[in-house]
């Protein structure tokens, strides 16, 4: 016998993690760090040590990220070759972006939010024209079309960043302070955690209904800019000059952003067990339920995150790491709707249309708390004001 | 959360009926459904307003309804905090009911399994091998380890069981979320200091609902030093101490010693170059009796200083009784000597007036009024207006007027202005004067005017000089004729300062027959106009004006600008104009001193809660079976399986170890 039994058994062990990681992952982790290295060089010296701390979360996270789920790694070198492209055009001059070809038409914040919000909506239409016309092409345009959106949203968000700094040093800001910036956020990351699941599960069918969400969004963000002239960067309130910002914001979205993705599955679950002619195009119910929970408890791990952060946040700014102010205490609704349906899920068992169901609630939920809050009850909590 | 029936057979005591009650998930979903519609109720109507709000949007009724409901203050309400305690004793029951089952669920590998059990495993599957079972152990044992299934085995009578388990730390998410959602409770209920609740609403303390200094209430309504748990505010100006926090509870409040005074020394805002304000910061110095020298520390948002215990946060600001220079410029009488007067914020001033006696309370000060200004084109920008500060008049009625006074010329459209805004009530918005600026940026010629303007023998004097000038050569000589011009002239300047443009018009609408209105209008307006321009010249020329090359374009301006301001005097409702010569700004700063020691428990908590989410969503806990025994002369094999809660993923696991497995059984 050539080969050991030891060996063979080898061979069925699923291998580690680490073992799994080729040259590519090591070599993407290297760019990674490199790239990060390199900002920390230029501008260590006037980060804090709380801003070190991130930043060194956030190129772990985005090393890791790129090891489990291979895409990022060609969405992030996109996003980088954009921004850098943007950041080279501008020079340290705000005005080029009147004057510069590329600034003014793609890549000045504003014109790749609008490219963003241009190609979220024809992906859209896409998904939809791939669902009824049964078409693999369309499909993958759709998905492309996604891909590219959620690209220039984030180079959008990251020239943002940029530009805030170009108006003055002391202006700038992470673009994660008002509606305007979180509308944006949000429609980046319910869009990448769709694209994980339309990896993890090889089907486009969901697309149409998570990406209607996001149209929507962008159609509130295309409102809210041109008619309250919400895109302009304004400086930052003495409250919201935190580093907690930076961490507090983004995980609060992956939360909502996931809770939005359920609420959308529930949607595709009851138009399936209703109509045949949905029956026959979407995948199986039972995937749909399996994509729900998981993306119900990925929002609910956030979320929890988030409110703790938020939590202790406030105990450094208002006093208090729990005032019940409004938005705190909508929060907690938010928080103990998608316990229960936790626990009737795991504990009692329930599935079907109840929970389908209750997860488009749940959004409505969310959004008041996300929306409703802001624009209908006042307290500290009023950065986001319409 | 729920447990079987295990006990229901059986008798109970107390104690088990208790536990049953607690425990009971349809407990726990009661109240948190409750504590869920109060907490909405608590965002829905605004918490810890003064009392006199609520009274007016509900009425005496269901003020008091709501009132001794708790609903002001939802959240402190003992109905409220009840819910709350019950919620911790429902859950911490829960856990003590299903923890111990849990943690031995975690070691156990169950190896007592039915065989019918098995079967019943949606993830299953037999084979039937010509081997020892000794032999199919051996090849099973190793795999299923390599799968990364801890493994053990035990031999019955007629079978052999060998069970697989991994991610039992799914459990602990159990373990660590529930005791967390315990232990955060009992941190917040600690912080939210019952005790002080319970002797407040038993009467042991009094709430303070009077306004008066700080060193006059009354002990009970004092709380002792070593308070563990608080969270106050106070207002200090800069150069000013305090060594104690106001506790706002229900319609009053309750005063909070510290064990250590709080100086002010200094308190700062900064503005972006934009506009709107960039930090808040307060220096201050800690002296503490027990300490050998003062902490110095500068706080900001976002800054606390944290000392022994006692958290000092920057929260608020406003003015400290700023030091205010004032010149009050008649504005009724012929007599235009200005009063200088030295005030204070919060500071009352008497004076007698030709509208009686009057109060003056000055009431802030603010050095800077950033204010939204629309422009065409770029839409809102902030402008700085300069320093103003606001003051009402308060007449023998008690009746009040609310002034607020720009100190800078502010200007508009290429004019400059002196703004004073009037109202009524604070709801209004503020109506403004605008005085005109003079070429010596000043306010002088305005109030020469205006006083002129209010001299009837000067005005007598000029409408005559104008009368005489205007009246028909056949009229030349009569007298009469210009006596009567004259005074009718005077009469119309006295009306328009008394009561602006609006009295020039309602005296014609009044006299006149409505056909006529119109062209006798014009020509009182024409009259009016050659009075304040003669006026106005005789004034520019009493100042050295140059008027040789006529009235420039300047002056001209100032002239609309005036008159435009004068008629409007007359509702202006004070005898004078208060103008603002200097300041000495003093400010306060508000702070927030907090005391939460049950923050270190809250914090435990949190931990604790994140890492139960995540054990309990992203480890997969799953297990297997194998029933082994002989049945027909061969060796049967039944595998089956369980992803708890993560059927899903285990099926395809569970196909891939069945692939894995065929393998190795195909070389018996």
């Amino acid at each position: 016998m050539a080969v050991t039994r030891e060996e063979m058994l080898d061979s069925y062990r699923r291998p580690s993690f680490w073992q799994t990681l080729t040259a590519v992952d090591w070599l993407w982790a290297v760019l990674v760090l490199s790239g990060s290295g390199y900002v920390f060089m230029r501008y260590g010296a006037v980060m804090d040590v709380y801003e070190i701390s991130i930043m060194a979360g956030v190129t772990a996270a985005l090393a890791g990220t790129g090891w489990l789920w291979k895409p990022v790694r060609t969405l992030s070198v996109c996003v980088a070759t954009l921004t850098l492209f943007a950041l080279w055009r501008y020079g340290g001059t705000l005005a080029n972006q009147e004057t510069d070809f590329f600034l003014k038409y793609m890549l000045a914040s504003q014109s790749a939010i609008m490219w963003m919000s241009a190609l979220y909506v024809m992906a859209t239409v896409a998904y939809f024209g791939a669902l009824f016309a049964r078409s693999e092409f369309t499909g993958k345009v759709a998905t492309a079309m996604t891909w590219s959106a959620t690209t220039m949203g984030i180079v959008g968000l990251l020239v943002r960043w940029r530009e805030s700094y170009l108006i003055s040093p002391d202006v700038g800001h992470v673009p994660v302070s008002n509606l305007y910036e979180v509308f944006v956020l949000f429609s980046i990351i319910t869009a990448l955690i769709y694209l994980f699941y339309e990896g993890r599960y090889r089907t486009r069918e969901l697309g149409g209904f998570v990406l209607l969400v996001i149209s929507s969004a962008v159609a509130f963000l295309l409102w809210y800019a041109f008619t309250r002239n919400a895109a302009e960067i304004q400086p930052l309130v003495p409250a919201l000059q935190s580093y907690w910002m930076k961490i507090h914001v983004p995980a609060n979205f992956i939360g909502y952003g996931s809770f939005a993705l359920a609420a959308m599955i529930g949607v595709a679950f009851l138009l399936t067990g209703k109509f045949a002619f949905f029956a026959q195009r979407m995948p199986s119910q039972d995937l749909l339920e399996d994509v729900m929970y998981k993306s119900i408890a990925l929002g609910f791990a956030f979320f929890t995150l988030a409110t703790i952060l938020g939590a202790l946040w406030a105990a450094e700014a208002w006093g208090g790491y729990w005032s019940w102010d409004p938005k705190e205490t909508w929060a907690l609704i938010v928080w103990l709707n998608y316990a229960a349906w936790l626990h009737m899920r795991l504990t009692r068992g329930w599935n079907g249309a109840p929970m389908a169901w209750w997860a488009v609630i749940g959004l409505f939920v969310t959004l008041f708390a996300f929306l409703g809050v802001n624009m209908f009850l006042s307290g500290l909590h009023s950065y986001g004001e319409l | 959360m729920t447990t079987d029936a295990v006990n229901k057979k059986r008798p109970q005591k107390t104690g088990g009926v208790l536990l049953e009650f607690f425990g009971s998930m349809n407990l726990a979903i009661t109240l948190l459904v409750t504590v869920g519609i109060a907490s909405i109720v608590g965002t829905v109507l605004k918490q810890n307003e003064p009392y006199q709000n609520y009274i007016s949007k509900f009425g005496p009724f269901w003020f008091e309804v709501f009132n001794s409901l708790g609903l002001y203050d939802v959240y402190s309400a003992v109905w409220f905090l009840l819910i709350l305690t019950i919620l911790v004793l429902s859950t911490s029951t829960c856990i003590y009911r299903n923890a111990p089952l849990m943690l031995h669920d975690m070691r156990s590998y169950r190896l007592g399994v039915r065989f019918n059990s098995l079967n019943a495993f949606h993830c299953r599957r037999e084979w039937r091998l010509q081997a020892s079972s000794d032999a199919l152990v051996g090849r099973l044992m190793p795999v299923l380890e390599a799968f990364g299934y801890r493994v053990r085995s035990k031999g019955y009578e007629d079978h052999l069981v060998v069970a697989a388990k991994k991610g039992a730390i799914n459990r602990l998410g159990y373990i660590f979320t529930h005791s967390a959602i315990v232990i955060i409770c009992i941190g917040g209920l600690v912080d939210g200091n019952l005790l002080l609740k319970w002797k407040a609403f038993s009467g042991d303390i009094k709430i303070e609902t009077r306004d008066i200094p700080a060193s006059q209430v009354p002990q009970e309504s004092r709380l002792p030093v070593g308070n563990p748990s608080f969270r106050g505010s106070v207002n200090i100006p800069e150069g000013s101490s305090a060594n104690i926090a106001f506790l706002n509870l229900r319609d009053g409040y309750l005063v909070q010693p510290l064990p250590f005074s709080v100086d002010v020394q200094d308190f700062r805002v900064e503005h972006y170059s934009s506009g709107p304000p960039e930090s808040f910061e307060s220096d201050l110095l800690i002296h503490d009796p027990q300490a050998a020298a003062p902490v110095e520390a500068t706080i900001a948002v976002n800054h606390p200083l944290i000392y022994k215990g006692y958290a000092i946060y920057q929260a608020s600001f406003s003015d400290g009784g700023s030091k205010l220079d004032l010149r009050l410029w008649p504005l009724l009488g012929s007599d235009a000597v200005p009063e200088d007067v030295n005030g204070a914020v919060f500071e009352d001033i008497d004076f007698e007036t030709s509208m009686g006696p009057l109060t003056l309370e000055l009431i802030n000060f603010r050095l800077f009024n950033i204010n939204p200004v629309m422009q065409e084109g770029t839409g809102k920008k902030f402008r700085n207006f300069g320093p103003n500060f606001s003051f009402k008049l308060r007449n023998e009625l008690g009746e009040a007027i609310e002034y607020e006074n720009y100190m800078l010329p502010v200007d508009m459209e290429g004019r400059q202005y002196f703004l004073s805004g009037v109202r009524r009530t604070p709801a209004e918005p503020f109506q403004y004067l605008y005085i005109p600026v003079d070429p010596d940026g000043g306010i002088e010629r305005f109030m020469q005017f205006n006083t002129r303007l209010h001299d009837l023998e000067r005005i007598m004097a000029t409408a005559r000089g104008t009368a005489g000038q205007s009246v028909s050569p056949t009229q030349i000589g009569n007298e009469t004729f210009v006596d009567e011009l004259t005074e009718s002239m005077a009469r119309l300047v006295t009306l328009f300062t008394a009561k602006g443009f609006d009295g020039v018009v309602e005296q014609v609408d009044a006299s006149a027959p409505e056909a006529e209105r119109a062209s006798v209008l014009d020509a009182y307006l024409k009259v009016l106009q050659t009075m304040l321009a003669s006026l106005y010249t005789e004034l520019l020329a009493d100042n050295g004006v140059d008027l040789s090359q006529g009235i420039s374009e300047r002056d001209g301006n100032f002239f609309d600008d005036a008159i435009n301001a004068i008629g409007a005097v007359g509702n202006y409702g004070a005898p004078f104009y208060i103008q603002l010569k200097s300041f000495e700004h003093i400010q306060s700063t508000g702070l927030q001193i907090a005391r939460a020691p049950g923050k270190t428990l809250v914090y435990l908590g949190f931990t604790l809660l994140i890492a139960g989410v995540f054990c309990m969503f992203y480890v997969s806990a799953s297990r297997l079976w194998c029933w082994i025994d002989e049945d027909d002369g061969q060796t049967r094999i039944l595998i089956g399986g369980t992803g708890m809660r993560h059927k899903r993923d285990f099926g395809k696991e569970f196909a891939r170890l069945e692939g894995v497995l065929d393998e190795q059984f195909r070389k018996f």
